[in-house]
């Protein structure tokens, strides 16, 4: 069997997934933008602040899933009842917890995540530090002889 | 001598926190809800839509809330299992049924059976969002007092319910 042959058949195989799972589907919701700019302006700060929890290495901004969609309509419908940006991440974290924040809080739980990398960068240099003192003693300075005087200045002069 | 002993030190510091970040199962995230008061709703209920369920119906009780839909995969493996928890006696299951078309979630329960006592219908995913929901199924276990003492994110294996689940309910049950 040739190569060509294989990848169409894969091809119909992906197709074929594809079709088969769109029997049932989940309820969408009105994802349709505000219109008013402002509104989307908060929103679209907002969300791209928040991680969407099922696929989550993606922000609410960008995530297509359905809870994404979800609560990008909860952040507006907030937002539009005159709730602070505050007000709407604390209820997030409330129902989701602080792992929806990209930007985790600074708690003793994420202590080291903030100040270990300045703790390693301290402790590296004072390392570095110390070596090259050590290294400096360990050679003692040298004098140069008259042969070797003369044969530096050639060096200069050529 | 002492100095060529650190590479093996720091060797051995890396396989430890590979070996414990590589296990960890990073779509396990602890949920905020936990020892909280469960958030009241009041939604129709999926076979009689003029009937209403509610949290607070269920005060004075230990209850399960399983989160289900007829477009979620897990829940059709999670399904007969739901049937023997339910058989065992230990504890009520409520569904919550997530996001789903009536129409489609009361032929599923036609096809494969229904476990539950009944179902709410969150038709847009709003209450979902009060628990926490994001990928059904999700299982809680609310006490009498109405607090949240249990969630599960994905199936309820039978380990899980053997291990976890029943014993709590019993806790429960006795205080």
């Amino acid at each position: 069997m040739n190569t060509e042959m294989t990848s169409s058949r894969l091809l119909a195989l992906l197709l074929l997934c594809l079709l088969s799972s769109v029997a049932t589907a989940q309820v969408q919701v009105d994802d349709q933008p505000s219109d008013d700019p402002a509104v989307e302006k908060r929103l679209a700060n907002l969300s791209h602040e928040l991680r969407c929890l099922q696929c989550q290495n993606q922000t609410l901004a960008e995530s297509p899933s359905g809870i994404a969609a979800d609560l990008r309509r909860e952040i507006r419908t907030q937002i539009k009842a005159g709730k602070s940006d505050k007000e709407i991440v604390a209820f997030l974290t409330q129902r989701y917890g602080d792992f929806i924040l990209y930007r985790p809080r600074v708690t003793p739980m994420t202590y080291l995540l903030w100040f270990g990398p300045f703790v390693l960068l301290i402790g590296g240099l004072l390392l570095l530090f110390r070596y090259i003192k050590q290294r400096r003693d360990a050679i003692p300075e040298q004098a140069l002889t008259a042969e070797e005087r003369r044969r530096a200045e050639e060096m200069l002069q050529s | 001598m002492f100095r060529y002993l650190i590479p093996l030190a720091l060797f051995v510091v890396l396989v430890v926190f590979l070996a414990v970040g590589l296990r960890r199962d990073p779509s396990k995230i602890p949920s905020a809800l936990l020892d909280k008061p469960a958030p009241t709703f009041r939604l129709p209920q999926l076979k009689d839509r003029e009937k209403t369920f509610s949290a607070e119906d269920m005060r004075g009780k230990v209850w399960m809330l399983n989160v289900w839909a007829s477009w979620c995969v897990a829940c059709r493996d999670e399904h007969p299992l739901l049937f023997k928890y339910a058989a065992s006696g230990a504890v009520p299951i409520y569904g919550l049924n997530y996001k789903d078309e009536p129409a489609d979630a009361l032929a599923w329960l036609g096809e494969l059976g229904d476990p539950y006592v009944l179902s709410a219908v969150d038709y847009d995913g709003r209450v979902g969002i009060d628990y926490g929901v994001y990928g059904a199924p999700e299982t809680y276990i609310i006490d009498k007092s109405g607090t949240i003492r249990f969630k599960h994110v994905g199936p309820v294996t039978q380990d899980i319910w053997s291990k976890e689940v029943l014993p709590l309910v019993q806790q429960l049950n006795r205080q």
